[in-house]
């Protein structure tokens, strides 16, 4: 389908296509989408805080705004905004990279996608009558006793949103193991694919405590259960361990597809292959693993005792040896490559020493005894804002980029996205570099106001300065899309040159990626029939018709019926009558499961005659 | 033609490999009550626990192995990715548990 | 072909749930989502472990528990694990009638589980007056066991689904995946009541 007649339909029939789509292309766009969405949101946030920050005791919002501000901006920024843009360019890459023509359940990819954002949605629909307000790790018994409606929303939200995190990682994981192309060997998947495999595991093993801990919270606040009540021997501290057993995989779900991306822009723009490719995989199986053994060094000052803060300590500085690995593989890529600087490129070679500033905050960190110092101050904000932004962000972006044109057929405007990366890169530093001495000299997170004349207000008005600087480059990157909409240039197939599958097929794909299977012949299969002089991938099958599966409304209505079951649960502690949209928001739910189960959806096929006929 | 007689006969090999199949779970399925049962007697009887909670700790361990390897199959080809995610799975569940059995005090 | 067709001796394939893509992918999927589950069942183990004792004065583990009763729920799971063994041996065996009736007799020792598991907590309730909200035990016991029943009753009603949706088509290599991860579901569910009867009950009358 070529953009001419997408754009000549209506409005109504767009919007219903996206309701229904089941591609992932769409789903990813969707992901992205609605993961900016949040971005923007969350970004305003941030801005609300460092304004309010600007001066000693500034009153610009009230400390009750204020604690409300913080707790959404970190939850909105990492369920919400960081995550879903990781899931979309995943769900949009991924399938094209291993040669695969969808993924092995695309109705539960939808699904995830409508939960994901009717949860985003609902979380945000709390700002109407008070959001959550006790910090985005939403610690009991603060959270347990936070008054009104705020931590509620909070809990059903990100129930919902997680429930489709988890489906959307089953779903990977099931899509890259069965759905490879002939020849795509595990030791040939591209690095953005293999880290996709491995978030996925930590998704599926993450998100459970999470889904449990919320369960818990829920039914700490709805029903007048004990787990966190400490006059009924509950237990907060329950909370912190299930919380951060999911939190901090949690953080290489985030960084790891981070990783990845960078793995393949340094590659295509230093024309060279991955230096180190298995040690690569090996050291993002090494993170992943180890990701699971250090929790609880959030949880330093808790009182563990010496010997669990001696093992914590241990084994979150044993993560800095595989980065480490990581790093190096990239800098002895770039070394001797014939390297072409793009916006790309500017987002790929900023990460480096940035992520590597918030590493080694990290090993700081991660010794306990030190940890006692620097716990809860801004020096904690400035290292996980180095590792996210400097690592996450600075992907995403970097990705934006270099995916743009596969995704949208049109390269972004260079001009705008050097300006948009010179402003947001100091101003990401000149916000954030200070935050380690102020939290050095004492500054704690989360405060409302702080006093005048404690060494802090020149600091926190350099933070601020440079968060309007921020605020510019991102404000210039929307520019950049709408301008790139509108005139942006045509993109090629290929425009960079590139090394993997994706790019040996048109931009915008087609709907069913490949019209015949590639066959893969080595680790950067594209480059590989480039050097041979073919310039293209050999089909490993004949034209032949093809299977997809058919759109559905039911994951939407699905979803919705969650949403108002949420709703209900949420509101049913003030009076009863809410119950009915709770039943009746289960009941939508579970009838569309059961038309899902008892319905037969064969899919339909694409005719060999029907892809004949369009062109290559 | 030949080719149908041919399913048939593997059709009917496969009978067999399905009989002999059962009857190991039948096997394994006895070894499980039987194990249940000492288990609750153990208890029942009044053992001393720190003979008894290792004891019947030990006993579901296998009837759970029993589970998966005999009634689920996973001692069968091609659940190489299967095997990785339950024992992925278990490993991280082992780590909650001596979480909260051993750091999470009141 | 399409996947609709019932099975006969020459179109069965050697396991009619693996034998499509789609099969495939459902047979790995649940197997996936078990690994999840496994976690999912360790935190509310986990919770139950450090909360068993803090019964604030009210029932505690050894006032409450009977193990005739849950000797009985243990026998029947166990019991419906092995015949939805003898369901799935049939469905390889392409006899689709008699893999009905074994999940048929899987359901009804399932719902007699669930029935003695309902008047198990009714006779906690009104005879101890032990809810979820006596005491962090009770909150941690209801919903570790009841997090299971929950999935009892879904397990049932999933399966109720797919014997009624199926009775009269026969078996085809459409359904048999939904059948085969279904068994699977169910052994899991199997699984997590062996770890319950151990952790829960046993220990709990040892102390």
């Amino acid at each position: 389908m070529s953009i001419a007649t997408t754009q000549k339909r209506g409005f109504g029939a767009v919007l219903w296509d996206y309701l229904t789509t089941v591609d992932h292309k769409k789903i990813g766009i969707l992901y992205i989408i609605g993961g900016g969405f949040f971005f923007l949101l969350g970004g305003l946030e941030a801005l609300l805080i460092r304004i309010q920050l600007i001066k000693p005791e500034n009153d610009f919002i009230s400390a009750g705004l204020y604690n409300e501000m913080i707790t959404m901006h970190g939850t909105t920024m990492i369920f919400l905004a960081a995550m879903p843009i990781l899931v979309g360019l995943m769900n949009y890459v991924m399938p094209l990279q291993i040669g695969a023509r969808d993924v092995a359940f695309p109705f539960l990819n939808s699904l995830g996608f409508w939960l994901f954002f009717l949860g985003g949605i609902l979380l945000n629909l709390s700002w109407f009558t008070g959001a959550p307000d006790a910090g985005w790790t939403n610690y009991a018994p603060l959270s347990v006793q936070s008054p009104g409606h705020g931590v509620d929303f909070y809990v059903m939200g990100l129930q919902l949103s997680g429930a489709g995190t988890l489906m959307g990682g089953i779903n990977f994981i099931v899509t890259i193991v069965t759905m490879r192309a002939p020849g795509m060997t595990y030791m040939r998947m591209p690095l953005f694919s293999w880290t996709t495999l491995v978030t996925s595991i930590l998704i599926l093993f993450a998100f459970p405590a999470l889904t449990v801990n919320l369960f818990l919270m829920m039914f700490d606040r709805m029903f007048g259960t004990a787990f966190f009540d400490i006059g009924l021997g509950g237990n907060s501290i329950i909370w912190q361990h299930l919380f951060w057993i999911f939190g901090h995989p949690e953080v290489y779900i985030l960084i790891l597809p981070a990783f990845g991306i960078f793995s393949e822009i340094i590659p295509t723009f230093a024309k060279k292959r991955l230096f180190g490719y298995t040690a690569m995989v090996f050291a993002t199986f090494l993170i992943a693993f180890l990701g699971f053994m250090v929790w609880a060094h959030h949880m330093f000052t808790v009182g563990l005792g010496p010997v669990a803060n001696s093992i914590f300590a241990v084994a979150t500085m044993a993560i800095a040896v595989p980065t480490g690995i990581k790093i190096f593989n990239w800098l002895l890529t770039l070394w001797g490559g014939s390297i072409t600087i793009n916006s790309a490129m500017l987002w790929t070679l900023a990460f480096i020493p940035s992520f590597t500033i918030g590493g080694m905050t990290g090993v700081m960190l991660g010794s306990s005894v030190a940890d006692y110092q620097y716990h809860d101050t801004y020096f904690v904000v400035a290292h996980f804002h180095y590792v996210i932004v400097g690592g996450v962000v600075f992907a995403i972006l970097a990705a934006m980029h270099y995916w743009w044109p596969k995704m949208f057929g049109r390269i972004l405007h260079e001009g705008m996205g050097k300006l948009a990366f010179w402003t947001f890169f100091i101003g990401f530093h000149l916000t954030f570099f200070i935050q380690h001495f102020l939290g050095l000299m004492g500054m704690p997170r989360r405060y409302w106001v702080f006093l005048e004349n404690q060494g802090l207000d020149t600091g926190n008005l350099i933070s601020t300065i440079g968060a309007f600087f921020m605020t510019f480059g991102v404000i210039v990157f929307l520019i950049n899309i709408i301008y790139t909409a509108v005139k942006g240039e045509k993109a090629p197939a290929d425009p960079w040159d590139a090394r993997t599958l994706e790019w040996a097929i048109p931009s915008p794909p087609a709907h069913y990626n490949f019209k015949q299977l590639p066959l893969v012949r080595g680790l950067d299969p594209l480059w590989i029939e480039k050097t041979e002089g073919k310039g293209k991938m050999t089909p490993a099958e004949p034209v032949d018709e093809i299977h997809m599966p058919n759109g559905t409304i039911l994951p939407f209505i699905m979803t919705l019926g969650f949403t108002i079951a949420s709703y209900g649960f949420i509101y049913q502690v003030d009076h009863k009558g809410w119950l009915i949209a709770v039943y009746a928001g289960m009941a939508i739910a579970l009838g569309c499961m059961l038309i899902r189960s008892l319905k037969d959806d064969h899919g339909y096929h694409i005719t060999k005659e029907e892809l004949e006929r369009e062109a290559d | 033609m030949t080719e149908n007689t041919n399913t048939n006969k593997i059709n009917s090999f496969q009978k067999e490999q399905n009989k002999v199949e059962m009857r190991k779970q039948i096997i394994t399925f006895a070894l499980m009550i039987f194990f249940t049962m000492i288990a609750f007697f153990a208890v029942m009887l009044g053992v001393s626990s720190t003979f008894v909670i290792p004891l019947i700790l030990i006993l579901a361990i296998v009837q759970v192995g029993f589970q998966f390897y005999y009634f689920m199959h996973m001692k069968d080809k091609g659940h190489e990715i299967v095997s990785g995610m339950i024992f992925g799975g278990i490993l991280v569940a082992f780590l909650v548990i001596i979480t909260f059995v051993a750091i999470t005090w009141w | 072909m399409s996947h609709d067709h019932s099975l006969n001796p020459e179109t069965m394939p050697e396991d009619p749930a693996k034998a499509t893509m789609e099969g495939k992918h459902k047979f790995l999927g649940l197997w996936i989502f078990l690994g999840g589950e496994t976690v999912l069942f360790a935190c509310l183990f986990g919770t139950y472990l450090a909360l068993r004792n803090s019964t604030a004065g009210g029932p505690s583990s050894q006032d409450l528990f009977g193990l005739e009763l849950v000797f009985l729920m243990t026998l029947l799971l166990l019991t419906s694990s092995l015949t939805s063994v003898y369901a799935i041996y049939h469905m390889k065996n392409n006899n689709f009638k008699k893999m009905q009736l074994w999940f048929g007799i899987t359901a009804l020792l399932g719902l007699s589980f669930l029935g003695l598991e309902i008047y198990e907590f009714a006779h906690y309730i009104t005879d101890y007056g032990f809810t979820f909200r006596s005491s962090a035990f009770g909150s941690a016991f209801y919903a570790l066991v009841g997090f299971h029943g929950g999935h009892v009753v879904f397990g049932l009603s999933w399966l109720i689904a797919i014997m009624v949706r199926n009775a009269k088509r026969g078996l085809s290599l459409y359904n048999a995946p939904k059948y085969n991860t279904f068994g699977l579901y169910w052994h899991f569910i199997d699984v997590v009541w062996v770890f319950i009867f151990t952790v829960v009950y046993l220990m709990g009358m040892v102390g």
